[in-house]
């Protein structure tokens, strides 16, 4: 079911970054302060968007499961979110390379996305070990579930709150300074932003179909040999 | 008459992978009392689990007092008592303090207290913490927590362990067959059990293995489920 | 909801009354937290920013201190299934945890906010008083709704007192970020400038937003 139209999907996705990536380098000129390591903004900035976008997805997605307790919510709500978690590691890395490469520090406090993520990160590291503690599979789906959607809303809270501390006293061009930015910066951006949200989406099939074959394959095997055997070892990962 | 009290049609209930009960189907009319016979593992406290609405079933429906669970549970909670192994006493506080407690809880004038403590026979001790009370007065407070809102429908866990003859007979007219009210037993007592019965569900594995009037059911029958 | 409310509520504090488990532990914590403050920052007196933060994180640990223990007593004694079987709204358990904890945290507040005017503050405490008791409500309830909701959470799973404290603290950074942010002004060294409005308004938006996402999915959590 998941696995349709995944191969086009890839296509789709690798022609995007190829483009969006081959523009950035060939294409889009070098920003007037900082130069060519501005360039990670293309990458940064994408992830950031997507991996936000994702947690949110992960919460709604927790919310229908409370809502249906079918566990297929679940699992796409697990998808989500241990794909963001990538993706958030990757903001906090380029992030932290961009810092270096700009200003000299691997960390910054007054840039908001970066702290924003940090916190967001610490926060869904626990995702994994809540479900990992929980033994019975309905109740840590359920669970799972509610922090999925208290996290999910906490998410963008959290990003107001962090912009309204931060003193601006340099303001940094990284993250958010999309007003102001030339034409054709603007437009590998969205091409990037595009090609970063088809690979989150790729990822998240790619995923789901796999996650979905093994719990058939699982169900099968406990129809021909019965209840007793393949009895599954703790995980956290949601079994259907 | 009414309608039947409790309606099970192919109830299941599992524990992550482990089946603890399957294709139950039975109907209790009202003021009828069930007993449950079966080994230990069986399914005994599962099930009243579900009866009470405290677990959901997975599979298969029920209906209390009329209402189907769990969509129209918030109907019958306050309708029902449960008499579980866990007492449901906090140990700090003495028996007057949990039952103040619980009656707040369901909205029962705090003069009942007075009432079931004394007709438990607890009134003398009602002030001493429960951590304090033997296992059997804690059982009766227990019992006089389960009776504390009038409930139409006992679910009683294996209700006269823990208990001497005298205490056994002090509870029989509030959680006893005299109590009028509907009952579910769970017994370790197949003959005892039988007796006081109008209906019996014999569990095995989670499964029915017996499930018919009491009086149709031979002792032996049900002392088979243990081997 | 009320009455389901008030029951809880009072035999929670007669619970610890009785018992005296959280309540002494929590504050006695609270001091020591700034006592070793004094030492780590290696300084005798702090005002302003540094005043604010270390107050706060005080108050945050000691509060950490509290959650583990909030359902304890359900999850060991039956009291769940108790309140599970009652006629009455299961979200009043949330509200009534959560004014239980705030009690115990202004009981906490009335001992350590004294102790560390005396301990560690530079600038005198009396002018900042009524904005203090403002800053410390409101924080004290964002730590409440949040606490008790992970609290819940927590109290199920195996590794209860790790997740409570993992869970809980990112998720009270926007409630630290705005309460100190409201409280340094008024502990600063030229005596206590005016409250910031725009961060008791944030803290108050917060603890409302988080207390309804509660309200929303803390029925899920109670049932089996």
């Amino acid at each position: 079911m998941h696995g349709k139209g995944l191969r086009t999907l890839a296509f789709l996705t690798a022609l995007t970054l190829t483009a969006a990536y081959a523009l950035v380098f060939f294409w889009t000129p070098n920003e007037a302060d900082q130069g060519f390591v501005q360039k990670i903004f293309y990458l940064h900035v994408p992830m950031a968007i997507v991996a936000l976008c994702g947690f949110v997805a992960g919460g709604v997605a927790g919310l229908m499961y409370l809502r249906t307790r079918d566990g297929k919510w679940d699992l796409r709500a697990y998808v989500a979110i241990h794909l963001s978690q990538i993706l958030a590691c990757g903001v906090l890395i380029t992030g932290s390379i961009w810092a270096k490469a700009s200003w000299g520090h691997w960390w910054l406090w007054d840039e908001p996305m970066l702290v924003s993520f940090l916190i967001v990160f610490l926060l869904y590291a626990t995702y994994q070990v809540l479900r990992f503690s929980i033994e019975d599979r309905e109740r840590q789906a359920r669970y799972a579930s509610v922090f999925a959607v208290v996290a999910g809303a906490f998410v963008p809270i959290n990003f107001a709150v962090v912009r309204m501390a931060q003193s601006y006293v340099h303001p940094r061009t990284l993250g958010t300074t999309t007003g102001g930015m030339p034409s054709e910066m603007m437009l590998t951006f969205l091409i990037a932003l595009a090609g970063m949200a088809l690979l989150f989406v790729t990822l998240w099939k790619y995923e789901m179909a796999s996650k979905s074959a093994g719990a058939q394959v699982r169900a099968l095997r406990l129809r021909l040999l019965g209840d007793d055997d393949a009895l599954p070892r703790r995980s956290a990962a949601p079994t259907l | 008459m009414g309608e039947p009290a409790i309606e099970l049609e192919g109830l299941g209930r599992r524990f992550g992978e482990r089946t603890a009960l399957r294709d139950v189907t039975l109907t209790v009319p009202q003021g009828a009392t069930l007993v449950v016979l079966g080994p230990n593992g069986a399914g005994k406290s599962t099930l009243l689990r579900v009866l009470a609405g405290l677990l959901r079933p997975h599979a298969g429906t029920l209906r209390i007092l009329g209402h189907p669970l769990p969509d129209e549970g918030w109907r019958v909670r306050g309708r029902i008592g449960l008499l579980a192994h866990e007492p449901m006493l906090y140990r700090d506080l003495t028996p007057r303090e949990n039952l103040r407690f619980h009656a707040r809880l369901h909205d029962v004038p705090l003069t009942r207290i007075d009432e079931v403590l004394d007709a438990v026979g607890m009134t003398a001790r009602a002030d001493d913490p429960v951590a304090v009370l033997s296992r059997g007065m804690v059982q009766r407070v227990a019992a006089a927590r389960a009776v504390l809102h009038d409930p139409e429908l006992l679910l009683l866990d294996e209700p006269f362990a823990n208990l001497d003859p005298a205490a056994t007979a002090l509870l029989e007219p509030l959680i006893g067959r005299a109590s009028g009210r509907t009952r579910v037993v769970t017994s370790h007592d197949p003959a005892g059990g039988l007796a006081g019965a109008d209906l019996a569900l014999g569990l095995r594995g989670g499964r029915p293995a017996i499930c018919a009037p009491a009086r149709e059911v031979a002792t032996a029958d049900a002392t088979a489920l243990y081997a | 909801m009320l009455r389901a409310v008030g029951a809880i509520l009072r035999k929670d504090l007669l619970l610890e009354l009785r018992t005296r488990e959280s309540v002494p532990a929590m504050a006695i914590f609270g001091v020591t937290t700034l006592v070793v403050f004094h030492f780590a920052l290696n300084r005798p007196t702090v005002e302003g920013d540094l005043a604010a933060g270390v107050l706060w994180v005080s108050f945050l640990f000691a509060a950490m201190l509290g959650l583990n223990r909030l359902f304890v007593a359900e999850e060991e004694q039956g009291g769940f299934d108790g309140f599970l079987l009652a006629p009455i709204d299961r979200t009043s358990l949330y509200v009534a945890k959560a004014l239980a904890l705030l009690t115990y945290l202004v009981i906490i507040e009335l001992i350590a906010v004294p102790a560390f005017a005396i301990l560690l503050l530079e600038p005198g405490l009396w002018q900042a008083l009524p904005g203090l008791v403002l800053v410390l409500l409101l924080g004290d309830l964002g730590i409440c709704a949040v606490g008790v909701l992970v609290s819940a959470i927590g109290i199920r799973t195996r590794a209860r007192d790790l997740i409570v404290p993992l869970l809980a603290l990112p998720l009270l950074i926007p409630v630290v970020i705005a309460s100190v942010a409201a409280t340094a002004p008024l502990l600063a060294q030229g005596g206590a400038e005016a409250l910031p409005g725009r961060w008791l308004l944030t803290l108050a938006l917060y603890d409302a937003v988080f207390a309804a996402i509660a309200y929303a999915v803390f029925d899920d959590l109670l049932e089996d």
